[in-house]
This record gives C-alpha cells, sequence and structure tokens, in this order.
C-alpha cells in the first residue's frame, strides 16, 4: 500500500486518469488492494463465495462512484468503507432469519478471564507448516462474532492501523483496542496445544464450517 | 509501580504492539517475568498475532484476479471520451509515464516468489544484511517476528535477496514498499 510520498501521487495520478476516460487504469489502482478487499469481505460474510462476489461488487461500486471520492480519507479506507456496507448489506440478506452468533450478543466488557493452560513452546511459524494447524486457525477465526472478526482481520491480518480499522469499520479507535484485545484472547483460548501435542481448535459447535480454507 | 494480572490484560495487546508508555511497559515486564498466569497469556497472544499476521493466511482464492479482472471489463461502459479527454490522458499519460515505469517491474528484474507481493519502491540499500528462510517468500530484517521456518534461515544482502526473487516484508520493511 502507498506509504510513501511517490506512490500516493501515482494513485492520485491513476484516479485522475481513470475519473477522465482512461478506464484500462482502474484495475492498476485497485489491484494493491483486491487481496484487502476480499478478506475484508469474508471477515463479514464467511463464506468463501459471497465474499468473492462482495468484493467483486464493492470493486465495481467503486468504480461507479469514483468522481466521489474526495481524497481526505486515503483510497485504500475509502474502498475497504465500500466493501464492509457491501458486505454488511450482503450479510443482513443471508442472515435475515438466522441466529447470531452467541458472542455478538457480547457487549465490550473488559472483565474476561483468560483461561489458564501450558506455555507454547514451539516456534509459531513453523507450526503453519501444518495443515492442522492452518484448519485449527481457520476455524478459531471462523467462530468469533462479526465485530470481533472484522476488527481483528483488518488490524492484524491486513496490517492496517488501529486509526484505519475504525475509519473502515465506522467505530471508535477505543471500540477498535478493546475488540482487537477481546478478539485476541478468544482466539489464544480457543487456538492452543493441547496435551497430547496436537493442534487444534477448541471447537464444539463451529464443526464442519470452515469458510476460511 | 506495581500492577496487578488484571491490569496486564487489559493492556496485553498494547503491550504486544508496542504502544505502551515506558514506565506501563516496564511495569508489565516486571510482572509478567515473575507472574505464572500472566506470561502464557502474553506469550500466546504474541503466538496469535504472529500466526494470524502470516503472509499465509491472507490468501485469496485460485483466479481470483483473472474473474475480478473479467468483471470489471465486462461491467464497463465503452469509454466515450470528449476531445479534451483525449487530450487530457494524453498529456497526463505523458507526465506519469515515468513514475509508472519506475512502479512495474521492468523485463530485467527477477520474477517474484509471491504472486501477491510488492516489490520495494524506495531505494534499498543493497549491502544490507536480510535474513531468507527455506519455503519463505520474503526477506526480513534479523530481529523481525515474522520469519517463518527460522530454523533454516540465512542471512544474505538485499540486493541478492532481490535479485533471487524475494521481496520485503510488509512488517519490518514497510519504509521500502
Amino acid at each position: 500500500m502507498p506509504e510513501n510520498r511517490a506512490e500516493t501521487a501515482h494513485e492520485a495520478e491513476l484516479i485522475q486518469r481513470v475519473r477522465s476516460g482512461d478506464r484500462d487504469l482502474f484495475y492498476e489502482l485497485i489491484r494493491p488492494y483486491e487481496r484487502r478487499v476480499y478478506a475484508a469481505a469474508l471477515a463479514i460474510v464467511k463464506n468463501e463465495s459471497d465474499a468473492e462476489d462482495v468484493a467483486q461488487e464493492a470493486i465495481l461500486k467503486a468504480f461507479r462512484h469514483l468522481a466521489q471520492f474526495r481524497g481526505e480519507a486515503k483510497f485504500s479506507t475509502w474502498l475497504l468503507q465500500i466493501t464492509v456496507n457491501e458486505a454488511r448489506m450482503r450479510r443482513r440478506r443471508i442472515t435475515a432469519h438466522a441466529m447470531e452468533s452467541i458472542n455478538d450478543q457480547q457487549d465490550d466488557r473488559e472483565d474476561y478471564q483468560p483461561r489458564e493452560f501450558a506455555d507454547w513452546h514451539e516456534i509459531p511459524s513453523e507450526t503453519l507448516e501444518r495443515r492442522e494447524v492452518r484448519d485449527a486457525l481457520i476455524d478459531a477465526l471462523a467462530s468469533l462474532g462479526e465485530k470481533y472478526r472484522s476488527v481483528f482481520v483488518l488490524r492484524d491480518i491486513q496490517h492496517l492501523s488501529i486509526e484505519e480499522t475504525a475509519k473502515v469499520l465506522d467505530i471508535s479507535t477505543a471500540s477498535v483496542k478493546t475488540r482487537l484485545l477481546r478478539a485476541r484472547l478468544m482466539l489464544r483460548d480457543l487456538f492452543s496445544p493441547g496435551l497430547d501435542g496436537h493442534w487444534s481448535s477448541k471447537l464444539a459447535f463451529a464443526k464442519g464450517s470452515k469458510p476460511w480454507q | 509501580m506495581a500492577i496487578n494480572c488484571d491490569a496486564v490484560w487489559r493492556d496485553s495487546s498494547d503491550y504486544i504492539d508496542g504502544t505502551l508508555a515506558p514506565d506501563l511497559r516496564a511495569a508489565m515486564d516486571a510482572h509478567i517475568k515473575d507472574c505464572r498466569r500472566c506470561a502464557p497469556v502474553v506469550s500466546g497472544l504474541r503466538n496469535i498475532v504472529t500466526l494470524y499476521g502470516d503472509e499465509r493466511m491472507a490468501e485469496v482464492p485460485a483466479g481470483f484476479s483473472q474473474r475480478l479482472q473479467r468483471r470489471i471489463e465486462a461491467n464497463m461502459p465503452p469509454a466515450r471520451r470528449s476531445f479534451f479527454g483525449w487530450a487530457y490522458a494524453v498529456a497526463a499519460s505523458l507526465l506519469v509515464a515515468g513514475a509508472i515505469d519506475l512502479s512495474r517491474s521492468s523485463s530485467g528484474e527477477p520474477p517474484i516468489r509471491s504472486k501477491h507481493a510488492r516489490r520495494a519502491v524506495k531505494p534499498l540499500p543493497p549491502d544490507l544484511p536480510v535474513v531468507v528462510s527455506k519455503n519463505g517468500k520474503l526477506f526480513h530484517l534479523a530481529k523481525c517476528t515474522f520469519i517463518l521456518n527460522r530454523r533454516t534461515s540465512r542471512t544474505i544482502l538485499a540486493s541478492e535477496a532481490t535479485q533471487q526473487g524475494f521481496t520485503p516484508c510488509t512488517r519490518c520493511l514497510n519504509q521500502y514498499l
């Protein structure tokens, strides 16, 4: 993402050129963000094919409304805001009558008590070589409520700042911090090495549902 | 300043993100060192952030980019430009041609290992020592916590890493991206 001035200027130029009719450049403009758009959509709709469709819809919407982009926020933030709105509308349609996930009902209380268990001794990134570990991570993330999952995905997987995450989700930075802490603690509880050395997400209720695979 | 376990848990997220004030950080360090309850909480949180922060957790489905491009093309009305639109586009393309060439891979550069990664856009010191490892696609600073497969890691120069198709880590070398 364009953190430096040359890249930002290049992006502003691309936006200007697409607006004035050079439409072929639109894909070049959004290409650096397509993974983020997809991940943000998936964090909310939880299903790969819905997420891909939402990502495509959001990107097309950004194209149609590019004239309204004022450059006050970063282009990436604006694009992700559109994505989050699109994904939430889709999710409302999908789960109109379905039950919300249990931990979505919880508020942002801070009296959470982490579970106690043994320390991890393995070097984390090496464990990712194992499919079972990646599956367990995916399961654990999918089981979080949307408000925790969306903050966690934007911040810890897509590496947005606290401020950008707040802007994209239209919540306060204080809420981002509280939900992020809660999401990390829940994931730590859900995902841990067992006494037998096997890794598993400790989920009784999310079996068979692995939208991140 | 002494703090209790509740305070440690409350600030543990900021602690691992490194955004705490120095005095609070020192108090946390002191508590965690001696607390059998808090040490595994903090190390577990750090592991969670490291694991999910890995590039392999942010992949898009195969063919995603191609399908997206097709959808964009299918939904674009045929371009109709005014004379001024054309004139502007020509002038703008002359102006920015240089900038685009810089950010695009020129044909002389080696292919990159990760189809999602981006090359450095700011000049990297060619003699900067960096760490790469087996099956990794990125290169890192030695202090980075996101080095994959650290047991197989080796140190080479940034210029060599680039030549071999590695791209800079988005965490520790973000300043060059």
